[in-house]
């Protein structure tokens, strides 16, 4: 089929089966291997990005449904200097991650959070981060990072 | 990584193309959260998907009359955030924020989960004690005929549903004890109360959403907790699985409802 997707501000046309997944066109297709493919049941969220401006499992939904969609990965956050999104700057400062895996998709996840939610609690953090599992932190930092950014972006 | 079985993929912008292709054998698709998921595990493998994600006319959420009508391809977070629903029936609203995690609420859509008739489904719940009429393509359901079990429904073939009707009360609550895991209710009870009736309808107990009638009887007499406190559920009718046995799920439903009706109590 043919899909027309946008994907962080460039406009992408490509010929692909129907039964792809969103996870597989990004890395497979577009070589943006930061989006991760974790557990592909939908439950560990490292596949997170944000279509039209919320953030969805891109294991859980097949390229059509993504027919004309924007969408943002973790490669369309920083700006084109380099600088870090004030959410990557936050994890990278609150030593949000150990071993990694999970960030990218934290940190999508965590970004719509905050566009939707400005002023979360400590414990709407925690429950708006419900799909994304970390195995290594025990999410304090992770919480923390976000609790950075917020104030950050809300200066 | 997965691999879905091959499909042909249609994306119609009308529900009558819609329709035409699914009764010829399509299969519809929704928001996807469950279907994908089934379809990756090879428990499902239809030869054609029909995308009902481009069909303006199934989405949208409004005020009609006395009644507040959710198209049948709104997904979670809309109902969520809508300030129509939220002034109409807040419990409904609160519903659908305790759905899976955001991400799944971005796709996943009311008909969807309607349809799909999952026994530890929120909406279920919802649709059922507020006495909701489930519109298709071609007739309308009342939720009392419509959900019939694991996963069974009055749908039939061919049969897609483009909205929900929900009649709007006096005052209801949604309470949901989540499985930690899956985040589907281990029991969600939703009490509605309408001027001349209350409506007590449990989600999570194993073979599909059920009326409590002895609940609703002394709910009617008198809208408290403590009327309901003493109020049996049949143990034998509840499944027992690994995350609870039956008995440990009709002690919820009693603990749950209470809470309901406090909520609705506000």
């Amino acid at each position: 089929m043919k899909l027309e997707i946008t994907v962080n501000g460039r406009a992408v046309s490509a010929d692909v089966p129907p039964n792809t997944l969103l996870s597989a066109f990004i890395r497979d297709h577009l070589r943006l291997t930061g989006t991760h493919r974790g557990c592909d049941t939908s439950q560990c969220g490292a596949c997170t990005v944000i279509a039209n401006g919320r953030s969805m499992k891109s294991c859980s939904v097949v390229v059509g449904q993504m027919q004309g969609a924007a969408i943002t990965t973790i490669e369309g956050l920083a700006g084109k200097d380099g600088e870090l999104h004030p959410m990557q700057a936050a994890f990278k400062e609150c030593h949000g991650l150990q071993c990694g895996f999970c960030t990218p998709g934290m940190i999508m996840s965590s970004v719509d959070l905050l566009t939707h939610h400005p002023h979360a609690t400590k414990a709407e953090i925690c429950e708006l981060l419900e799909g994304n599992i970390c195995r290594c932190t025990g999410y304090e930092n992770i919480v923390k990072a976000v609790q950075t950014a917020q104030k950050k972006m809300s200066a | 990584m997965s691999t879905l079985y091959a499909f042909d993929y249609e994306r119609p912008t009308t529900q009558a193309d819609a329709v035409r292709l699914i009764q010829a054998g399509g299969r519809p698709l929704a928001g996807g959260q469950t279907l994908i998921a089934s379809m990756k595990l090879h428990l499902a493998s239809p030869s054609q998907l029909v995308d009902l994600g481009a069909i303006p006319e199934l989405v949208g959420i409004r005020k009609q009359g006395d009644e507040l009508v959710i198209g049948a391809m709104t997904c979670h977070r809309d109902v969520a955030e809508s300030t129509v629903v939220r002034e109409a029936i807040p419990a409904l609203a609160a519903l659908a924020d305790l759905i899976g995690d955001k991400q799944i609420r971005s796709m996943g859509t009311i008909g969807g989960s309607v349809a799909n008739n999952d026994p530890a489904a929120d909406y279920p719940a919802a649709l059922l004690a507020l006495g909701a009429t489930i519109h298709t393509a071609s007739r309308k359901i009342a939720a009392d005929d419509f959900f019939q079990g694991l996963f069974s429904t009055a749908l039939e073939e061919g049969e897609i549903i483009t909205a929900i009707h929900f009649p709007i009360p006096q005052r209801a609550a949604y309470v949901k004890f989540p499985q930690p895991a899956s985040l589907f209710a281990l029991i969600g009870v939703f009490v509605a109360q309408f001027r001349k009736s209350v409506r007590v309808a449990v989600t999570g107990g194993g073979s599909g959403v059920f009326r409590h009638t002895a609940m609703e009887a002394a709910l009617s007499r008198d809208f408290s907790p403590a009327a309901i406190a003493n109020v049996a559920t049949d143990v034998e009718s509840l499944s027992s699985d690994l995350h609870g046995s039956n008995a440990y799920r009709a002690h919820l439903v009693s603990v749950i409802a209470q809470r309901a009706v406090a909520g609705a109590q506000g």
